[in-house]
């Protein structure tokens, strides 16, 4: 397998324009006749299919919900960065750029970051035609914020529901080219594989989830825009929904898989509190900019948090990172929330939590300010804790979000597969090992809106004498039998454990061993235990119901199951890694302070994985980083 | 945290085409800390043990935006507390020996699938008929060429809160989409982006409702009662006036 990223020639800030402007063209007439098929309809999603379909191509969209604008980009809080420089705080698409690749740990690659960074403000006045309802100021401008691991304020937000509003656009987007004939629209479908003919990527087998019916698509492109895999650890801030299934699909089919072990833990979560829960629920980083967060000074303080005076807090992120205080990056909040909590200082019933307190902010702004700015985020955490955070800080710990390694992608986003493109969450290519707040939204849009369009037509500009193919045709046939097949084994299994109880226990091995931080010796006995549980999942599980009807555990039965070889790739991958970076946290490697410790001589690369056989180890393969621009060097937030 | 035990009343029905009939369980091994939606997890996990097919139910992302859970909890949707949905409800909310009837969205516009999911994809064409700002991508200007009354835009954005959930619809006695209906039209309506197509969209929204089979507003107000975003009856107000002008301006 070679990996070529078909990073264009020439400087840096010129590399996407020189590309549009030679980039070869699809006449509106053979747009007409080509067919694309894009898989999941958040906003990566949405967005690719309705430009897509504005400019002429035939869509076919693809989501497991009940509708499309139920993707759960919808969950997204906090805001969506771009390098508007409105504020006039000296922003600039090259800091955005910057801020990206530092944050991500240089561990991305240049050219596709800047990219983003240069599309990031055609995002924010696509979004304000569509008549998304962005925060304004009283004059009627934009208004913004800051997130953590930066020093401008370039956030775009809508409340704390900013996933929601836009991605509501894009659904109305959708909608419009759904009524104009352009996009058919399959909801309750899920795909269960990518079908390749001649080495191409020519379509997808989708299951009606109501029905159980397997069909056919035909399309002379597939887009994946499914999502990350951060329920392989059962218990995240993800929708319930949201599995890996169609980029594992992918792999298996011959798409590599990029730095599996690169995810994202944030910092704000309401803590677990008890076995039964089925989801974490996060509370938006842009807390951050007006909560502080800290823990007692000493160790098992029962008080009350009000009870405990000034002097006896230790608000750590200020003490530690004196230049970001509580805006430092995810990886870093987390972590040190984690070495307290470790260390006997964490508080609340379990010792996992630390608090994230407004008293000051209420002080300094007034109640009404701050209701103004989180009044839904602190009716929400009112809702399922049952506590006022008005009144009494809230007590939070990180929990899984976001997972930055994905389907490996070259610049045109297109994967190992030729035909097979990966946007939003579900490929690897711009957060490197740690995402920055308020960017998995700007990647998301700028891959649907304004990249993918483009780069799409590169590769159909060739394929325009391609005549749609039968889905006759053999290589469909295979697939489906391969997917009814796997259905009947599920069902027919005569087991005796729930779905739910696999998945719980493989989420606890995969957070006990490629959580918040990680070691050789943990991830080797790791690997043998989820082979051994997967193992029993095949002999034990138990499915209910038949595949006639909807039926739910049989959808959750096939997303567990690709869990496990997921599973098993991040251990590897995390081991192969000998250093830490981002979100990636080896114990072996680290500085005398606990910051984490790069090794670029060695590992500046993507390590990218080929399948080879379900018992067989994958194949590493390299795409080495080369850091034209920016010279990497420790990320210091202090 | 208390330990619960409950009886739940489901209503079961295995596809459209079957009736259906409420059947009755007893759970314990609860406690007050659960969502709703935890508490059926339990059930379904019992369920699956006993090798009986566990309750249907739509939910995901299980944090109250999604819209994606529906269900009529002992006659209210979306359960006893106000401004919230199923899935952020918690059992604190209920006591040790309750009974509780569980049903699904009931509307002829709702078909029911499953137990308590139903078809809601009549929302998602009315949407198509026009909920929409007609705008192609890379087509916009200056995200600040036009600027916008902060007070507009917050209220834009109340109606734009809605989550699509059709709780309004659930709870009214006529089954009418007017919450649903009036909030897209007054979000898009009162922002300067919306205007070129305002008289077209309200005709073809309201005409959309109508042949989906939703019923006539009678101004009870159950639906701004039951809305999880708590989206004012006003936007039906705003949407008629927008309504009637459309048919003078033509």
């Amino acid at each position: 397998m070679i990996l070529d990223s078909k990073v264009p020639e020439g400087p840096l800030e010129s590399k996407w324009t020189n590309y549009k402007s030679s980039v070869p063209l699809v006449s509106p007439a053979n747009k007409r006749r080509i067919e694309v098929i894009v898989v999941g309809t958040g906003l990566a999603g949405a967005s690719a299919a309705a430009s897509m379909a504005e400019m002429g191509y035939k869509v076919k969209s693809f989501c497991f919900q009940d509708s499309p604008r139920r993707a759960h980009s919808i969950a997204a809080q906090g805001g969506i960065n771009a390098a508007k420089n409105y504020q006039n705080d000296g922003d600039s698409v090259y800091r955005l750029f910057y801020d990206t690749i530092k944050g991500g740990d240089y561990r991305s690659r240049e050219a596709n970051v800047y990219r983003l960074a240069e599309v990031s403000a055609s995002i924010i006045d696509q979004c304000v035609a569509q008549g998304v309802p962005f925060a304004r100021e009283y004059g009627g401008t934009l208004d913004n914020r800051s997130f953590g691991g930066v020093q401008v304020s370039r956030t775009f937000y809508a409340r704390g529901q900013t996933g929601q509003q836009l991605l509501l656009g894009a659904y109305s987007a959708l909608s419009r080219q759904i009524s104009k004939g352009n996009i058919t629209m399959y909801n309750r479908h899920e795909m269960v594989d990518i079908v390749k003919i001649d080495g191409k990527a020519r379509g997808v087998i989708v299951r009606n989830l109501l029905t159980g019916e397997f069909s056919r698509h035909f399309g002379h492109a597939v887009v994946l825009a499914t999502g990350g895999y951060g329920n392989v650890y059962y218990l995240s801030t993800n929708a319930m929904g949201s599995n890996v299934t169609a980029a594992w699909k992918a792999y298996k089919q011959g798409a590599a898989f990029s730095n599996p072990c690169f995810t994202q833990i944030h910092p704000t979560c309401i803590p677990v509190s008890g076995d039964y829960q089925s989801k974490l629920t996060l509370m938006s980083e842009s807390l951050r900019n007006d909560g502080r967060i800290w823990v007692p000074k000493n160790k098992g303080d029962n008080r009350k948090p009000s009870q405990i005076p000034e002097d006896e807090r230790d608000y750590y992120l200020e003490r530690r990172y004196p230049a970001f205080g509580n805006l430092v990056p995810r990886d870093v909040a987390s972590r040190a929330a984690k070495e307290r909590c470790d260390e006997g200082f964490g508080v609340g019933d379990t010792g996992l939590a630390v608090y994230l307190d407004f008293e000051d902010a209420i002080k300094r702004l007034g109640k009404e300010t701050v209701s103004a700015r989180y009044g839904n985020l602190f009716a929400m955490y009112d809702k399922i804790t049952g506590d006022d955070p008005y009144t009494t800080p809230m007590r939070i710990f990180p929990a899984v979000h976001y997972t930055m390694g994905g389907l490996w992608v070259d610049y045109d986003l297109m994967t190992t597969v030729p035909g097979l493109y990966a946007i939003g969450e579900c490929n690897f290519s711009d957060h490197g090992a740690n995402r920055l707040g308020a960017s998995a939204l700007m990647q998301g849009l700028a891959d649907g809106y304004f990249v993918l369009p483009y780069t799409i037509g590169k590769y159909l500009s060739e394929d325009i004498r391609t005549e749609p193919m039968d889905t006759a045709h053999e290589a469909f046939d295979t697939a489906e039998k391969k997917a009814l097949e796997r259905t009947k084994i599920l069902l027919q299994n005569n087991g005796s454990r729930s779905v739910e109880s696999f998945h719980r226990d493989l989420g606890k091995i995969v957070w006990d061993y490629c959580g918040m931080s990680r070691n050789q010796k943990s991830l080797n006995e790791a690997i043998l235990s989820i082979q051994s549980l997967r193992e029993e999942f095949w002999k034990h599980v138990k499915v209910p119901g038949d595949d006639k009807t909807y039926n739910p555990e049989l959808d959750k039965a096939g997303r567990v199951a690709d869990f496990f070889e997921l599973g098993e790739l991040m251990m590897r991958d995390a081991l192969e890694r000998e250093e830490s970076c981002g979100g990636h946290f080896r114990e072996e490697y680290q500085t005398q302070e606990g910051e984490a410790l790069r090794d670029d001589e060695n590992y500046t690369f993507a390590s990218t994985w080929e399948f080879k056989g379900i018992d067989k180890p994958p194949t590493l393969h390299k795409e080495d980083l080369n850091f034209e621009t920016v010279a990497p060097t420790q990320r210091s937030y202090k | 945290m208390t330990d619960l035990q409950l009886t739940l009343n489901i209503w079961r029905q295995r596809s459209s085409s079957e009736s259906g009939k409420f059947e009755s369980y007893e759970v314990d091994n609860l406690n007050t800390h659960m969502s709703f939606l935890e508490m059926l997890d339990v059930l379904n996990e019992n369920l699956v043990e006993e090798n009986k097919e566990p309750v249907a139910f739509d939910h995901d992302c299980r944090e109250g935006i999604c819209g994606m859970c529906s269900m009529v909890i002992n006659g209210r949707p979306h359960g006893p507390m106000k401004g919230t949905t199923t899935c952020q409800l918690h059992m604190r909310h209920f006591k040790n020996g309750d009974t509780i009837t569980i049903e699904p969205w009931r509307a002829k516009a709702f078909p029911v699938v499953k137990d308590l999911v139903v078809d809601r994809s009549s929302f998602d064409r009315i949407i198509q008929s026009g909920g929409y700002v007609s705008v192609n991508t890379g087509s916009a200007p200056d995200g600040n060429a036009i600027p916008i009354p902060k007070s507009i835009a917050e209220e834009a954005f109340d109606a734009a809160a809605c989550i699509g959930c059709g709780a309004c619809v659930a709870s009214c006695k006529n089954a009418s989409a007017s919450l649903f209906v009036s909030a897209k039209i007054s979000q898009l309506s009162l922002l300067p982006q919306g205007q070129p197509e305002k008289n077209e969209r309200v005709k073809k929204m309201v005409a959309q409702m109508d042949e989906e089979g939703f019923g006539h507003c009678t101004n009870t107000g159950a639906c701004q009662a039951e809305c999880p975003k708590e989206i004012s009856v006003d936007y039906i107000r705003k949407m008629n006036v927008d309504y009637n002008l459309s048919n003078i301006k033509g």
